[in-house]
């Protein structure tokens, strides 16, 4: 891929939001140059989705309940995992699915209003997924930092105003 | 008391010299509210945690002794090989390395170093406002040799060689430059090196922006051939690695040079603080990513901050390094000082008028874009609808 698309994503992937005006300046390209780029990202799913990082914590009644749930199963011949695996993200509950190396296989983050919904989620759909073997769920607690960005409220810039 | 009972406690050198022209500016921004800086000379970047973290551990561990006068070993090892790996500059860390209280020490005990009543060092303007103080401050004579926007702020053999005098002792250069942004090729600076030579001069090469370089590789001054013994670089780590307010610099000098600034150094300082030295070794064992992922951001800013100086009609030079550009400001009619006060106080934009960096900055104003990309958008509208008014 050439440099420029690399970078182009680099800068995106930080701030979905910079103008296209205001790109082609960053990377030194024309807005058509820029333009192209994006929409052959996006046509080759390079580019999938344009997204926020929110604090839900901070909006009131949005509260929500995130766990993680560590999931081993039987990988089914010819297919491997991706069945299974296809099988549990198609649920909405379902905010991201990854494959494993370690002491388990799948592991699935499930966000809900509150616990007994994700508990209800786990006995009633997840574990009766056929070849799931066990599942592991924990609760997350307080978000730190996701995606790269730390949650808080950041901090001051500390400079003085004019230095040499 | 009265001034002049006061000014007779006070040494005739030191009142001679001018406090910076950046403090008034600085009192004047300090007390607004609201203003967007361009007029910081530092990153916007905090120091990376890695590094941060091995200074806590240092104290932790109890490294809070002197450490030896040059520094600890283990630092000047680690700059003897980041200097020959990155620049091609190889320097025994027992004799030829200090590390310094920032690059600015070394550039005062450099000069104190070679110095004697009346010697002439020439000094590249525009220039950090330090260098013809601390020249001053050492007995010397500091004689400035101004560059301008048509040779992109690079100076040529043939202005220092007009400036050269039976005293003169040392070349002053900084490449690439604060605050015009200029660098200077391999070529250009042969003919520099080539002059050196020819006079034997000193050359002190400030080159603490040089990781900071974005169109051509930096050369570094003492790797051109025959300059290393003529040759006293400066850098240290405030700007590549974002830590300025650690004090932590280091200076690369032929053993008799390096042994005569030690004897300073050790006298004034003993050594540069310890704990500082420990977060720098793990700067140069582990930062460089780090490095290179804040020198790409300052790339893609500058290119936005140059393009978009053009779309408003201001006249600036495509800076090669460091982390400011230098417009030109002339067809307004003013001053660099008026038009930075009233940049201030009409759009409150904060920015340096360039008379402050000496020979060749009037007409001028340094706009650093080490601060983010909302800031740099907002102070791009804010100056473009302040140059309509004229």
């Amino acid at each position: 891929m050439e440099s420029k698309a690399i970078e182009l994503l680099r800068i995106i992937e930080g701030n979905g939001r910079v103008s296209i005006p205001t790109l082609a300046k960053m990377v030194d390209a024309t807005e058509e140059d820029v333009k192209r780029l994006l929409q052959k990202l996006e046509d080759d799913h390079i580019i999938l989705s344009y997204s926020a990082v929110i604090d839900w914590s901070k909006v009131d009644l949005n509260e929500g309940v995130t766990a993680m749930i560590d999931v081993k199963v039987t990988p089914q011949r010819g297919v491997g995992f991706d069945q299974v695996a296809e099988r549990i993200y198609r649920f909405p509950e379902v905010k991201a699915l990854y494959l494993m190396s370690g002491a388990y296989d799948l592991s699935v983050v499930i966000e809900g209003q509150t616990m007994s919904e994700i508990a209800r989620f786990v006995s009633e759909k997840l574990s009766t997924v056929e070849s799931v073997l066990s599942t592991t769920t924990h609760f997350q607690l307080k978000k730190y930092k996701h995606d790269g960005v730390v949650f808080g409220e950041g901090e001051a810039d500390r400079r003085i105003v004019v230095t040499p | 008391m009265t001034t002049k009972q006061l000014n007779k406690r006070l040494s005739k050198k030191v009142q001679s010299i001018q406090p910076s022209g950046i403090r008034r500016f600085f009192d004047l921004a300090s007390s607004m509210d609201n203003i967007i800086s361009l007029g910081v000379g530092e990153p916007d970047f905090v120091t990376p945690w890695n590094v941060r973290e091995a200074s806590i551990s240092s104290m932790e561990r109890g490294f809070t002794a002197y450490s030896a006068n040059a520094g600890i070993i283990e630092l000047r090892e680690a700059i003897a090989h980041y200097m020959s790996s990155r620049f091609a500059a190889d320097y025994d860390p027992e004799t030829e390395i200090l590390v310094t209280v920032g690059a600015s020490e070394a550039i005062d005990v450099g000069m104190r170093a070679i110095l004697d009543e009346g010697d002439e060092v020439i000094v590249v303007e525009p220039s950090f406002v330090s260098y013809a103080p601390l020249v001053s401050m050492a007995g010397g004579v500091p004689i400035a040799v101004g560059t301008n926007i048509d040779t992109d702020f690079k100076v040529t053999a043939a202005q220092l060689e007009a400036a050269i005098t039976s005293r003169t002792k040392a070349m002053m250069l900084c490449f690439p430059n604060n605050p015009t942004g200029s660098t200077m090729n391999r070529e250009e600076l042969k003919a520099i090196a080539e002059l050196a030579e020819r006079h034997d001069l000193l050359v002190f090469s400030d080159e603490i922006y040089a990781e900071l370089t974005y169109d051509e590789k930096h050369v570094c001054f003492s790797s051109l051939e025959g300059m290393k013994e003529r040759t006293v670089i400066i850098s240290g780590f405030s700007k590549a690695f974002a830590m300025t307010g650690w004090r932590l610099g280091f200076v690369c000098a032929p053993p008799d040079l390096l042994s005569a600034m030690l004897k300073i150094h050790q006298y004034s300082l003993m050594c540069a603080p310890t704990m500082a030295q420990y977060g720098a070794l793990e700067a140069l064992k582990t930062g460089m990513d780090e490095v290179y992922r804040m020198k790409q951001s300052y790339k893609q800013r500058r290119n936005y901050f140059i393009k978009s100086f053009a779309e408003i009609g201001l006249t600036c030079h495509t800076p090669g390094g460091a982390f400011y550009a230098f417009p030109s400001i002339e067809k307004t009619g003013l001053s660099s000082e008026q038009f930075a006060e009233k940049l201030l106080m009409e759009e409150r934009v904060a920015v340096v008028p360039g008379h402050v960096f000496g020979s060749g900055g009037e007409g001028h104003i340094r706009c650093s874009y080490a601060t983010s990309m909302d800031n740099l958008e907002q102070s791009v509208e804010r100056i473009g609808r302040f140059l309509k008014r004229f």
